[in-house]
C-alpha cells in the first residue's frame, strides 16, 4: 500500500462506474452540501436579488406591483422627515449605548479577573439577563421604569430626586431608559467576552508592571487596555450592527413613541412594511441601513491601526 | 492579584503592609461587586414579588419585597388571559425541531468544507461566508412574500424552514473538525469505512463539546426569536413564547400583577435550565465567541 495516500485501495470494486469512483471524495462534499446550498440559494441568495427588485417597485401586496426606479430612495433620503428622526434615534442608541455597554462590561470583567473566593457566583449573578428574551425583559423593565409606581423612581425618590422623568412617557428620557434596559441586559455576555481575552494577557506582566511600582490604574492602561483592545475592537463592531438592528424592546414597550422618540429604523421598516403594506419602500430602507452599517463598519476598521494592538 | 511577599530580599514590615492593603482590597472589591450582583437581580427578584401581591399591595409606597398575603391569582388570571403554557410548548417544539435539523445540516457542510477536498471548495466556503454579511432586515420582506407565495403563511414551515441551516453554525464546527487528527479517520478508511461512515462514527462523537454549543446556541436563538415569528404567525395558538408574551401583554395591559405572573412563567424555564448547568453554559457561549450572542 502506497505511503503517500494510504487511503486509496489499490482496485476500484467492480461494477461500480469509474467516474463514480474517481470523484467519489467531491461527489461526497456535494451530497452533503446540499441541504446548506438549498438554503442559502432559496432564503439568502435570492430574497436579495428580490430585495433589490423590490426596492425598486411600489407594491401593496394586493394590486399589481408598478415599476417606479429609484423613487422610493430619493423618497426616503429626501423628503420624509420621520426616517430622518428614525436614523437620529438610532444613532443616538448607538452613541449612548456602544461605550457604556463596553465599559460596564471590561469594568466587570477585569474585577472577576482577579483570583478571589466566590468569584464564579458573581460571574453567574452578572450573565444571568442575557440568558432571558428582549421581550420577557421589556415587560419586567416597564414596571421598573413606571413613572409612579416603578421600583427605580421609588428609589430615585429616596436618593432626594423630588420629581424623577416618567421615563417611557417622556420624549427626553426614553431613549436614556431603554439604553439603560439594554446595557444591563448584555453587559453580562460582554463581560464573558472581555474574561476570556483577559486570560490570553501573560501575568508576568503584571508582576513586572508592580516591581516597577505601578498601581491598579496605571496598570490597566498601561497592559489590560492595549493588550485587550482586539477584543474591544470585535465587541465594538458587533454592538454596533446590534444596537443598529433594535426592534424587539421598541415594539414591547413604546411602539417608537412618545412622539416618535424611540422610533429606530428597523422599527420604521417593520412599520412600512407590515402595518402599511408599502414592501417597496420597506424595502429600500432596509438596503439604505444596510449600507450605512457596512460603511461604518469599513471606517471602523479603517481606524482600528490607529488603537487596536496587535502581537 | 500577585501575592504578597512573593519578591524576595524585601524589608518585613514592607510586605506586611502590602498585605494589609490587599486585604483592605480584596474586601472593596467584594463589596463592589455584591452591590453589582443585588442591582442585576433585582429585576428578577422584583418580578417574582409583584408576581405574587394583590391589586392593592403592587402599589404600596414604600415597595415591600415579601408580598403579603401571598396571592396565587394572578398566576390563574394570567393563564385565563392567554395560553402561556401552550405557548412554552410551542416554543419548545419549534426550538427542539430547529436544533436538530441545524445541527445535520451544518455538521454536514462542516465536514464537506474542513475535512473533505473537491475543485471550488474554498471559494464556496467564502461565498457562504460573505452571506453572513446580509443583516436580516434586508432579506425580511422578500422572505415573508415568499412565504406568502408558497402558501407557508402562518405555518410553523415558514419558521422552520429558513431556520434549518446557519453559515454561522458550519463555520462554528468546521473550526473545530479541522482540529481533529486525519490519522483517525485514515485507519477507519483503511478498515473499509466509507467517507459518510467515518464522519458518523468518528467525527461526530468527537465533536461532542461543539455541537453541544452550537446546541444550546440555536435553542436560546430559537426560544428568544421574535421579529420572524411576528410577522409570519397569524393565529395566536401557534405563537412561540415570545410573541405569545405580546400578546398576553395587549390582552392584560396595565394589571401588573398578571402581567408579572406571565412574565415569570415565560422565563422561568430558561433561568432554571441555566442556573443547573450555568458553568456549561457560560464555557458554551465562550467557545461560540462572539457569534453567541
Amino acid at each position: 500500500m502506497s505511503v503517500a495516500n494510504p487511503v486509496a485501495p489499490t482496485a476500484p470494486p467492480a461494477k461500480t462506474p469509474s467516474w463514480i469512483y474517481r470523484h467519489e471524495e467531491a461527489l461526497t462534499a456535494w451530497v452533503l452540501l446540499l441541504p446548506a446550498v438549498l438554503s442559502a440559494v432559496a432564503f439568502v441568495a435570492f430574497p436579495v436579488i428580490m430585495a433589490i427588485w423590490l426596492s425598486l417597485q411600489s407594491w401593496d401586496l394586493l394590486t399589481p406591483a408598478r415599476f417606479v426606479g429609484l423613487q422610493n430612495y430619493v423618497d426616503i433620503l429626501f423628503h420624509d422627515p420621520h426616517f430622518r428622526q428614525a436614523v437620529g434615534n438610532t444613532v443616538y442608541f448607538v452613541v449612548g449605548q456602544v461605550p457604556l455597554t463596553v465599559a460596564v462590561s471590561m469594568l466587570l470583567a477585569v474585577l472577576l479577573n482577579q483570583k478571589l473566593k466566590g468569584v464564579s457566583w458573581f460571574r453567574t449573578a452578572f450573565y444571568t439577563p442575557i440568558v432571558t428574551s428582549t421581550v420577557s425583559v421589556a415587560m419586567v423593565w416597564m414596571w421598573l421604569l413606571n413613572g409612579d409606581f416603578g421600583l427605580i423612581n421609588w428609589a430615585l425618590r429616596f436618593l432626594g430626586v423630588a420629581h424623577p422623568p416618567n421615563w417611557l412617557a417622556d420624549p427626553v428620557w426614553s431613549k436614556p431608559a431603554l439604553i439603560l434596559m439594554s446595557v444591563w441586559h448584555s453587559a453580562g455576555y460582554f463581560m464573558v467576552i472581555f474574561l476570556a481575552g483577559l486570560q490570553t494577557i501573560p501575568e508576568n506582566l503584571y508582576e513586572a508592571a508592580e516591581v516597577d511600582g505601578a498601581g491598579p490604574w496605571k496598570r490597566f492602561w498601561a497592559i489590560t487596555f492595549p493588550l485587550l483592545s482586539s477584543t474591544t475592537f470585535l465587541v465594538i463592531v458587533l454592538l454596533v450592527m446590534d444596537v443598529f438592528n433594535i426592534f424587539d424592546q421598541v415594539y414591547m414597550m413604546t411602539k417608537g413613541g412618545p412622539n416618535g422618540s424611540t422610533e429606530t429604523i428597523v422599527y420604521y421598516i417593520y412599520s412600512h412594511g407590515f402595518e402599511w403594506f408599502h414592501m417597496g419602500y420597506a424595502c429600500a430602507m432596509a438596503w439604505i441601513l444596510f449600507v450605512i452599517v457596512f460603511v461604518l463598519t469599513l471606517i471602523q476598521f479603517r481606524l482600528q491601526k490607529r488603537w487596536v494592538h496587535y502581537e | 492579584m500577585s501575592e504578597a511577599g512573593v519578591v524576595t530580599g524585601r524589608p518585613e514590615s514592607r510586605s506586611l503592609g502590602r498585605l494589609r492593603r490587599a486585604t483592605a482590597g480584596s474586601l472593596l472589591l467584594y463589596a463592589a461587586l455584591l452591590v453589582g450582583a443585588i442591582l442585576t437581580l433585582t429585576p428578577f427578584l422584583w418580578t417574582l414579588s409583584t408576581s405574587l401581591k394583590t391589586p392593592q399591595t403592587v402599589f404600596s409606597i414604600p415597595p415591600t419585597f415579601i408580598p403579603r398575603p401571598v396571592y396565587w391569582q394572578n398566576y390563574t388570571d394570567a393563564l385565563n388571559a392567554a395560553p402561556l403554557f401552550r405557548f412554552l410548548w410551542n416554543s419548545a417544539f419549534l426550538a427542539t425541531t430547529i436544533t436538530v435539523l441545524r445541527l445535520a445540516t451544518c455538521s454536514m457542510a462542516a465536514y464537506a468544507f474542513g475535512r473533505l477536498r473537491f475543485p471550488g471548495r474554498d471559494t464556496l466556503f467564502l461565498l457562504f461566508l460573505g452571506t453572513m454579511m446580509i443583516p436580516e432586515h434586508v432579506t425580511l420582506i422578500p422572505n415573508f412574500v415568499l412565504m406568502k407565495f408558497l402558501h407557508f403563511y402562518n405555518t410553523y414551515k415558514a419558521l422552520i424552514l429558513p431556520s434549518a441551516f446557519s453559515v454561522f453554525g458550519t463555520f462554528l464546527l468546521r473550526q473545530y473538525f479541522m482540529t481533529l487528527p486525519y490519522e483517525l479517520e485514515e485507519a477507519a478508511r483503511i478498515d473499509g469505512c466509507s467517507r459518510i461512515g467515518s464522519f458518523v462514527r468518528i467525527i461526530l462523537p468527537l465533536s461532542k463539546p461543539a455541537l453541544a454549543t452550537l446546541g444550546v446556541l440555536t435553542f436560546k436563538g430559537i426560544w428568544n426569536w421574535f421579529l420572524w415569528p411576528l410577522v409570519m404567525l397569524n393565529d395566536y395558538k401557534a405563537f412561540p413564547i415570545q410573541v405569545g408574551l405580546a400578546f398576553f401583554q395587549g390582552q392584560v395591559t396595565v394589571r401588573w400583577g398578571p402581567l408579572m405572573a406571565g412574565t415569570t412563567l415565560a422565563m422561568l424555564p430558561v433561568l432554571i435550565v441555566f442556573f443547573l448547568g450555568q458553568k456549561h453554559f457560560i464555557q458554551s457561549m465562550a467557545l461560540a465567541g462572539l457569534g453567541g450572542r
